[in-house]
């Protein structure tokens, strides 16, 4: 089995795609799963009496069991499809946020949460008069069980955390973070786009409140995102964006709104992106998330050595091995990340350089970008050794000029 | 595609390193700032005049080679000129930037700032390079 034979954008391209935690490459399979539905099942679901759209309405309700399923969700009504993770932060905190919040009560996050998990709960916190604390890292680039317990108290009514750092890497301990706001009395909402991607995950084991992700980090296409919550939670909350399916009855000064899961889908839906959704999860697990950690493991293992080798860079990864997911953040030393990144791409290999969309994080290690080289399943230990050269490359450019 | 030595050629990196341009004036006349989002480049330019002459410029910041260098070389090719002959100067370099003139004799203009002219090979970097020559041309259409 060549796991890069399925993605053909790779030879097409002749790269060394290292940045799949802005997005991941698309197997020929979820390309295929696209086409036909165009080609077999397009309706708008919901909508029509006639076969061809109870079709549509029955793959997309269908990929909403399997989404169910793969995390584990007590039912397929706690599944809300979205356009991405951002969005369904943003209705968490609009319907959620906004509704809970007193003046007062806190909401914790952690320092490396990614702007969309981190300028929504500003926007609620000054709406409702609540306060914003956040949890630090330590020098490991790791939050501490202290940090953890002195942050989250009594006060706290939300915790909004990463599951893994897009920046650093860090898996981060959620389950004792959910238990910890759980026994405080907060709910925690739990950003897993940089975790589903590389691990198998059960919200009812977590026990997570809610749990978000974006289907085009995890294979699948552009545009399509989900939001786990639980369902006496969701029950509870007011829809976020409204129109079209997700109502019941309309008058003429008043709407009474649908039932789960629907409440929170206004408008007509991606449905192209859940079938490719769809199509991505069974492919992860005909390989398998045993299989996936193996490959993932040996090639960031061996990034991690060789980076760790060269004296001339700024490694910003955690020592523990086993916090550590496929991301690693780099600099050289006394070299712009975008001109490395450029001097990369000459040799075709793609990295991210930039603040990571994280800048609270960045300013807190005291510094305002990296690279960043983010590994999936199709990486090999080739694209390591590329990776190696084009920095070295780099670093022979400016060595003669590098001033520290 | 390689053409990365005509990019990052002696020049740039001495000027994007080391910088003599990079410094406070004692008193400027005027101070702008320019920031580049993409990449986290962020310069403030001063310059200084006397009547219609640009007398003195300076600038400090943070960013990528090319936005520093390019900082750096524009305030070689400015000093001294008039308002008007940097306004002149500023619009044929964008126009080299954006590939809309070839006429090499408006080139010649540029003097070392010419050294940007294959930065359209690397759409990436273009803002990278202009960020000065925008900050400048704000400070003088004011
Ligand atoms: C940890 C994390 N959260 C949220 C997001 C936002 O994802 P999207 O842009 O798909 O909404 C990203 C993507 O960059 C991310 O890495
Ligand atoms: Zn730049």
């Amino acid at each position: 089995m060549n796991i890069k034979d399925d993605f053909a954008i790779l030879k097409n391209r002749n790269i060394t795609y290292l940045d799949s935690g802005a997005t991941t490459q698309k197997p020929r399979q979820v390309i295929n799963a696209i086409n036909n539905f165009y080609e077999n099942t397009n309706a708008n679901p919901h909508r029509g009496a006639y076969t061809l759209s109870m079709d549509a309405t029955e793959v997309y309700e269908n990929t909403r069991k399997k989404i169910a399923k793969f995390i584990n969700a007590k039912s397929s009504d706690e599944i809300i499809f979205s356009k991405n993770a951002s969005e369904s932060l943003n209705l968490i905190a609009y319907s959620y946020g906004l509704d809970n919040l007193n003046k007062d009560d806190e909401v914790v996050l952690s320092i490396m949460e990614h702007h969309s998990n981190l300028v929504p709960w500003q926007f609620v916190t000054k709406k409702t008069g609540s306060k914003l604390n956040y949890m630090y890292i330590n020098d490991e680039f790791e939050i501490s069980d202290e940090e953890i317990e002195s942050k989250i108290t009594e006060k706290t009514k939300i915790v909004g955390i990463t599951h893994v750092s897009n920046v650093l890497g860090t898996i981060n301990n959620i389950q004792k973070i959910i238990k910890y706001a759980h026994k405080k009395g907060a709910i925690v909402v739990v950003d897993g786009s940089q975790s589903i991607p590389h691990m198998k995950i059960d919200v009812q084991n977590l026990d997570a409140d809610f749990f978000v992700f974006s289907g085009h980090k995890m294979l699948s296409p552009l545009g399509i995102g989900v939001l786990y919550g639980k369902k006496e939670i969701l029950n509870k909350m007011n829809p976020f964006l409204m129109g079209g399916d997700m109502i019941e009855y309309v008058y003429e000064q008043e709407t009474t709104f649908a039932t789960l899961p629907n409440k929170f889908e206004a408008g007509t839906q991606n449905v192209e992106g859940v079938v490719g959704l769809g199509a991505a999860i069974d492919y992860i697990e005909k390989i398998g998330y045993e299989k996936i950690e193996e490959i993932e493991n040996e090639v960031v293992s061996y990034a991690r050595e060789e980076l760790s080798k060269l004296e001339y860079i700024d490694l910003y990864i955690t020592p523990n091995k086993e916090n550590h997911s496929s991301v690693i953040s780099f600099n050289i030393k006394g070299v712009h990340p975008h001109d490395t990144a450029s001097i990369l791409d000459t040799e075709g290999v793609c990295v991210r350089s930039g603040n990571h969309c994280a800048q609270p994080l960045l300013r807190s290690i005291g510094i305002d970008s990296t690279c960043r080289a983010s590994f999936y399943l199709y990486n090999t230990k080739e694209d390591v050794d590329k990776l190696i050269s084009g920095i070295e490359k780099a670093y022979n450019m400016f060595k003669k000029y590098i001033k520290l | 595609m390689d053409g990365l030595d005509e990019i990052y050629n002696d020049l740039i990196m001495e000027h994007s390193m080391n910088s003599y341009n990079k410094k406070k004036l004692d008193k400027a006349d005027y101070c702008e700032l320019g920031h580049n989002p993409n990449c986290g480049d962020e310069i403030s330019l001063e310059v200084k005049l006397n009547g219609n002459i640009i007398e003195d410029m300076a600038f400090t910041g943070h960013g990528c080679a090319i936005s520093q260098a390019s900082t750096s070389i524009m305030i070689d090719t400015l000093k001294g000129k008039t308002v008007e002959e940097a306004k002149e100067i500023v619009k044929t370099f964008i126009e080299m930037i954006k590939r809309e003139t070839k006429n090499e004799e408006d080139l010649e203009k540029l003097e070392d700032a010419i050294a940007f002219r294959n930065i359209s090979n690397m759409p990436a970097r273009v803002k990278c390079a202009l960020l000065a020559w925008h900050t400048i041309e704000d400070m003088l259409n004011k």
